[in-house]
């Protein structure tokens, strides 16, 4: 397991040297003066600019250059934003909670969802609820993201008015920003109001999250069956059988085990693809997550906020992978042998 | 199966929770209100700015006046100034303040005393004295006051006694006490402008405001929230409900999602009129607002210095479809500067005429006859007098091209575009302006008076002597037949000069969900919050079933009739 852990390690390491190295050389390939697009003070005066060449190291060459880049972001200075003047890595810090928050619900809906359909469409193989759920999947995973929320929206917001179509909270709320998970901040909150909040946050949360989810849940139920198929035709689940066990202790004792570690070796994977969806889905339901400030951003031509968001955000992809690596690794010794398998 | 049970458990309670939902926050929603914003404000002290979001946000809210307009017929009534006196030459104006005004009491702020003439003076040394410790915080900039020249009319504000000033002004003004009636014209709190001043704080003062009105403020996150508590000590009954939080929303769609799910109570420049009218919990109000939309030339820039190539371009744009299409109907022609509403409009201007081939000819007279390219700079947002500025500038763009002219249409973010207009860096532009009062005045001097050149408000740069001259007199004198005439006057020389075009005069259209009652719109100046309140639904959300059938009679059978 040490051996697994320090490969990981390096891994990261690695990668995080070529993403810096590449939010690096952003700073020269956006239009604009470098040190501009690095620091994010458009508005500074000659003094000023002269203090930030400084601590930028602008007079040495592009490897000085680069480390007093590595040091300033592992000192947690991203610049300022172009569009706002306000620092970038405090907004982050505010922002991405409200991100991960909302991929973690999407993601569990997801596996909620998807997991147990592949699960049955496998164990009906070749009949029609098999061929049912492959066809809605397929559907699912065809339908655009950004038509599927105003769908949704149109649905349940305006014409049914289930669930609210805009923010993460009714504004009525006052909630303090405390972790940024808006969750556990209203549970640490003091508000008379408490489990209103709570109970306003979740119909808040209901609409997107599964509108992300869509996508996610169609591979999940492919990867299921998929895996579960392969499950039921091994030798083991055959000695099972052949020592009398009904079906459905087979497929709860043995199979579903089985089938699930498979399973889980991929969430990291999709957790990726499902951030993208994320952060269009921000923008629709108008999210106040770190997706959505990064389209603005982009609209805005805030290279500053674009470079430090994009580093920022595949870090958090990257950590996410590779927490799913070690969970998969401690449920499954065979994994820990596997060289760099992703 | 445990796995199956743990789904079902998990479901069944996020049910349960969305299902309480419903119950729990009609207590708290039930005492506030949530109004959707079209924009943020760029400050919380109305005394700084002209844009109405600012306004709409702050003035009415945050704050109180001396004295305030009352009723349809828009006369003076007293506000914090219980009674006020003016001298027969016009030239003194005492005022008598109520002895019960209390400060906001906020997180930052504790007020110890109660309003004084301190107050008052400080609220008004602080924008005409150059010299005040305060007058340069935030810019320095006074755009209203500045362009109706408050710091030479007021020769000296004279403290009688705790609750009694005196103005003195250098010559009679009749659109003075209109003037102190406008949103602009807020108190501020000296006790406050101390504190901050003793913190190093002074800029404070206008990002954190302290005011008598109705409200104050709780919390502004930027480009997202403002909101707002009840100011439990109001000179006046406290307002009805406890919250009032602005969602600010800067599109159209969004603000109109917001409010078919309810989730806005009210909301402001709503688009799609037909489908909130189809909606029997929405409804749809509109009020006829003081404003003129218009078409500007920076008359310093050639080639728009000649008066000739400005009336051509008057003569090649036809406005009938700018209204069809951009205001979709919903606003009357300008033929002039004013407004039909105003008591000073004159009767004998005549509908302009759409000739392109008299432009052509005017503009071949002007020695443009290959014609030429321009900038059309188009503002951003929306505003009452302008629902879509980008839209018209294409409109435009096509009418002009027939004689010619190539439009290059420019738009900068709301901010940067006022910035920049002030600074003259445009050719032509699209803008509007939405009266502060009712008086005429409010139309001449601040859009093309040459004082208003140099504070940024009249951005066609154009002066002219004989103008400033004749709303000069038209102040002077108290006899509204003589101003009428002198307007008259104004209004020709405009007509003549072309500094700019007026478009269109349109209607404030704002929707709200039934349950909420009390007036917000006001025919001019910023909306006022203060007499909502909420009604109990009775009945949740009505599914609505729409009726075009009924919609055809009715229209048949007026047209029989």
């Amino acid at each position: 397991m040490l051996v697994f852990t320090l490969r990981r390690l390096s891994l990261f390491m690695f990668t995080m040297l070529l993403l810096t190295l590449l939010s690096f050389s952003l700073n020269f390939l956006f239009p604009g003066e470098a040190i501009i697009n690095l620091s994010g003070a458009i508005n500074a005066t000659p003094s000023q600019l002269i203090e930030l060449n400084e601590a930028y190291q602008t007079h040495r060459n592009f490897f000085w250059q680069y480390m007093t880049y590595l040091s300033h972001i592992i000192n947690g200075d991203l610049g300022l934003s172009m569009a706002s003047q306000s620092d970038i890595s405090t907004e982050i810090v505010n922002l991405l909670p409200a991100t991960i928050e909302l991929s973690l619900v999407a993601l569990l809906i997801a596996m909620l969802v998807g997991i147990p359909l592949g699960f049955i469409a496998a164990i009906k193989h070749n009949k029609l609820t098999d061929n049912l759920i492959l066809s809605v999947s397929m559907l699912g995973y065809s339908v655009p993201v950004f038509w599927l929320g105003l769908l949704a929206i149109l649905a349940f917001s305006i014409n049914l008015g289930w669930f609210p179509s805009a923010g993460q909270i009714s504004l009525l709320f006052e909630i303090e920003l405390v972790t940024g998970i808006q969750f556990i901040d209203i549970l640490l909150s003091d508000s008379p109001y408490k489990w209103q909040a709570f109970s306003d946050a979740t119909a808040h949360i209901i609409l997107p999250a599964c509108v992300i989810a869509v996508a996610p849940a169609t591979i999940f139920i492919r990867l299921a069956r998929t895996s579960m198929i392969e499950v039921l035709e091994t030798n083991y689940i055959r000695a099972a059988s052949a020592k009398g066990l009904t079906f459905q202790q087979i497929i709860f004792r043995h199979a579903i085990r089985n089938a699930l570690i498979r399973i889980i070796r991929h969430v990291g994977l999709q957790f990726a693809n499902l951030v993208t969806i994320a952060m269009v889905t921000e923008v629709i339901f108008s999210w106040p997550g770190i997706g959505r400030w990064l389209i603005e951003s982009i609209y805005q031509r805030d290279y500053t906020a674009i470079q430090s968001g994009l580093l920022v955000l595949s870090c958090f992809i990257f950590i996410v992978h590779i927490l799913t690596d070690f969970i998969y690794a401690a449920l499954n010794p065979l994994a820990r042998g596997i060289k760099y398998g992703a | 199966m445990i796995y199956l049970k743990f789904i079902t458990t998990i479901l069944l309670s996020l049910l349960l929770l969305t299902a309480c939902n419903e119950e729990g926050k009609l207590s708290l929603s039930e005492r506030s209100v949530i109004y959707c914003a079209e924009g943020s404000p760029e400050t919380f002290n109305p005394q700084l700015v002209t844009s109405g979001t600012t306004i709409d946000a702050t003035s009415n809210q945050l704050y109180d006046r001396l004295i305030a307009y009352q009723g349809d017929k828009n006369t003076l009534s007293s506000a914090l100034a219980e009674s006020w006196h003016v001298t027969h030459d016009g030239k003194k104006i005492t005022f008598y303040l109520r002895k019960n005004v209390a400060f906001h009491h906020t997180d930052y702020f504790t007020p110890s005393r109660l309003l004084t003439a301190d107050d008052v003076i400080f609220s008004f040394k602080r924008i005409i004295d150059t010299e005040h410790p305060y007058h340069l915080v935030s810019g320095g900039n006074y755009p209203f006051f500045q362009s109706v020249s408050f710091s030479d009319l007021i020769d000296e504000i004279e403290k009688i006694n705790d609750h009694t000033i005196r103005f003195h002004l250098s010559h009679a003004d009749n659109s003075f006490l209109a003037n102190l009636a406008t949103d602009f014209a807020v108190i501020l709190s000296a006790e406050y402008a101390e504190q901050l001043a003793k913190q190093k704080a002074k800029s404070n003062i206008d990002t954190h405001p302290i005011g008598t009105g109705p409200f104050k403020l709780k919390e502004y996150r930027v480009g997202s929230l403002i909101r707002f508590y009840r100011h439990e000590r109001y000179w006046q009954e406290p307002a009805q409900i406890e919250q009032l939080v602005f969602d600010i929303t800067p599109s159209n769609t969004g603000r109109l999602t917001k409010l078919l799910a309810n989730e806005c109570d009210v909301t402001a420049y709503p688009i799609a009129h037909e489908k909130i009218i189809q909606r029997e919990d929405l409804s749809l109000e509109a009020v006829t607002a003081l404003n003129v939309g218009y078409f500007g030339f920076n008359v310093k820039k050639a080639p728009f210095d000649n008066k000739l190539v400005r009336q051509a371009i008057s003569y090649a744009i036809n406005k009938k479809t700018l209204l069809d299409t951009v205001y979709q109907g919903k606003a009357e022609m300008a033929n002039s500067l004013l407004p039909k509403t105003s008591w000073a409009f004159d009767e004998s201007i005549l509908e302009q005429e759409f000739n392109p081939i008299l432009a052509k000819s005017l503009l071949t007279q002007a020695g443009y006859s290959d014609g030429f390219t321009m900038d059309l700079w188009a503002m951003p947002i929306q505003r009452p007098y302008n629902p879509n500025a980008i839209t018209m500038a294409k409109l435009i763009q096509s009418d002009l091209k027939k004689i010619d002219i190539k439009v290059n249409i420019i738009s900068y973010e709301w901010n940067t575009f006022l910035k920049r207009l002030k600074l003259g860096e445009h050719q032509s532009f699209l803008l509007g302006w939405s009266a502060d009062n009712p008086d005429p005045d409010n139309f001449f001097t601040p859009i093309l008076s040459c004082s208003a050149t140099q504070t940024g408000s009249n951005t066609t740069f154009w002066c002219n002597q004989e103008y400033d001259a004749i709303i000069k007199k038209a102040l002077q004198t108290t006899n509204i037949n003589q101003r009428k005439k002198y307007y008259a006057q104004a209004m020709a020389i405009l007509t003549q000069a072309v500094p700019l075009i007026p478009i269109a005069h349109s209607k404030r259209y704002q929707a709200r969900g039934n349950n909420v009652i009390g007036n917000i719109l006001t025919p001019f100046g910023g909306i006022n919050f203060y007499h909502v309140a909420k009604r109990k639904l009775t009945s949740k959300k009505t599914v609505v079933k729409q009726n075009p059938q009924r919609r055809k009679n009715n229209i048949i059978n007026t047209g029989v009739n």
